[in-house]
């Protein structure tokens, strides 16, 4: 048989039995493995991407956190110096007010000081009057049995009194 | 990796020495050797599976003759009926007839008749027990993953091997080569990929059952070319065919004579042409060189024992790299028809858009 002539009954024989394999590994073989293979590759594919997925937001996580913790240390400060400040208001506020009770405490001790003293000064004046005004009637009964002396010391009252007129009306 | 190195050594050394046991029995039978007979008796297809011969006697596997006579009609019987005569008019054509080696009839007026020969020669034979090998193969690694849950599981083993050399022809060839639509052309390469695989390497196996040169008989690689060649041209697209009969050429080489459409038309029929001789050059070209190296053995034979233990040494080791080589050609060769193909099939299928944008 020659080598390069193409048998006739080897070509029919070969087209029915590559074609028989071909439409049975085409229907039961090859698809079956090269579907699974897919599939797997498919899964695998989906895993590394979810793995992928899932450390993205792992990062977003701890970068969130970080933000609250900022939020978070902002917000601390700022009530601590409202703390603060509402702490030194209070302060002041009582301070104030205890100054203002302190001074109004003051002007009362020292208007009932100035009215004591007051009365007092009447007291003694009354007193002092009175004194005077005995003092006087004894030194009166004395002088008074001397006639000149009466008109002597009646002039002296008038003169007196009248330059205390004189000097009122001056005023 | 060393373990494998050995077991293909341990597989191969046996190989080398078989045929030049079947040979050496030739020679032992008195007849001296030839070559001719030697080298074409152990490539070409045959009516009976020679396996050796032993004391001058031929020990083969008689396979069925099938034909069918213009004048008698149908005839089946085995071949051992053709042994060195004539059964039912038919007999085996000497080599000085043109029809050298094959069953022909003797006609009415006494010339030689060929009738239509169906034969399961050794050939078919080999074909019919690579192809359920094959079958086998595939569809029980198939099974495990009907029987598993792949998503979940990976097969080990033989089913492992299986699924890297599938992944790995889809991956970097079919894909690669086809384009987009390769889902739908992935079953028939890589059929063909493991189909032309499997009976290379059978072909290096020198027994029963392996041996038949099948791969490298070019009614084969003709039908598997004829396959790739339907495909492409049945399944090409519009764009396809536009680029072969009105290509985006000046219009000189278009009109009056169409010369690009001619070399596009010529070249349709290139390709498959390329496909076919390549695949069973280099297959019969493979089972010349380890048949060459082994007949040195014989050749020798006769030039005294020094020279033949010699050469027999240095022949086992060229055939041990020749066999070697041969495995490398194997896969080499079923890659290369089946990647050749998807790019035919990938060509077949051009976009029209990308040659708009070009343009």
């Amino acid at each position: 048989m020659s080598l390069i002539t193409p048998d006739f009954g080897l070509i029919v024989w070969m087209t029915l039995i590559f074609g028989i394999v071909f439409f049975i590994l085409a229907k039961w073989g090859f698809p079956m493995i090269t579907d699974s293979v897919a599939k797997r590759a498919d899964r695998i594919n989906d895993s590394i991407r979810m793995a992928k997925e899932a450390e993205e937001r792992l990062k977003n996580l701890a970068e969130e956190q970080n933000k609250l913790i900022e939020q978070t240390k902002a917000e601390q400060s700022r009530i601590l110096k409202k703390a603060a400040e509402s702490r030194d208001a209070m302060i002041e506020n009582a301070k104030a007010q205890a100054h203002d009770e302190a001074a109004k405490i003051l002007a009362k001790a020292q208007t009932e000081i100035s009215a004591e003293k007051e009365s007092a000064l009447r007291d003694i004046r009354r007193q002092v009057a009175l004194l005077s005004v005995g003092v006087a009637e004894k030194v009166l009964r004395k002088e008074l049995s001397d006639e000149n002396e009466q008109r002597e010391l009646v002039n002296k009252f008038v003169d007196e009194m009248t330059s205390a007129d004189k000097e009122l009306l001056k005023n | 990796m060393k373990k494998l190195l050995t077991l293909i050594l341990a597989i191969l050394l046996p190989m080398t020495a078989l045929p030049a046991q079947d040979a050496a029995a030739d020679s032992a039978a008195g007849t001296s050797f030839d070559m001719n007979e030697y080298l074409y008796g152990h490539v070409r297809d045959a009516y009976e599976w020679h396996i050796t011969t032993v004391d001058g006697k031929a020990i083969s596997i008689p396979l069925p003759v099938i034909v069918r006579s213009k004048a008698t009609g149908w005839h089946i019987f085995s071949s051992k009926r053709l042994e060195d005569r004539e059964y039912e008019g038919f007999y085996v054509a000497p080599q000085s007839s043109k029809y050298a080696d094959k069953v022909v009839e003797r006609g009415a007026d006494g010339t030689e008749v060929r009738p239509l020969d169906f034969s399961v020669t050794k050939n078919v034979c080999g074909l019919l027990i690579n192809s359920a090998l094959l079958l086998f193969i595939v569809l029980g690694t198939a099974k495990w993953y009907r029987k598993h849950d792949a998503v979940e599981e990976v097969p080990k083993g033989g089913v492992g091997l299986m699924e890297m050399l599938v992944s790995a022809i889809e991956d970097d060839v079919i894909k690669e080569s086809v384009g987009e639509e390769y889902k739908k052309y992935s079953p028939y390469l890589l059929t063909a990929f493991f189909f032309i695989f499997l009976n290379n390497l059978m072909g290096i196996v020198p027994f029963f059952p392996g041996g038949a040169n099948v791969t490298g008989n070019i009614a084969v690689t003709f039908v598997l070319a004829m396959f790739t060649f339907f495909i492409v041209n049945v399944f090409g697209n519009k764009q396809y065919w536009k680029d072969i009969l009105w290509p985006e050429v000046p219009t000189w080489l278009k009109v009056p004579v169409p010369l690009m459409p001619a070399i596009e038309i010529i070249g349709i029929f290139t390709k498959p042409f390329s496909l076919m001789v390549r695949l069973f050059a280099n297959m019969l070209a493979g089972h010349f060189m380890i048949l060459g190296v082994v007949a040195v053995i014989f050749l020798t034979a006769h030039m005294g024992a020094a020279l033949n233990a010699g050469l027999g040494i240095v022949s086992v080791l060229l055939g041990v790299f020749m066999d070697c080589l041969e495995l490398l050609v194997a896969f080499i060769q079923a890659y290369v028809f089946t990647m050749l193909s998807a790019v035919f099939i990938g060509l077949s299928r051009p976009k029209p858009e990308t040659d708009k944008t070009t343009k």
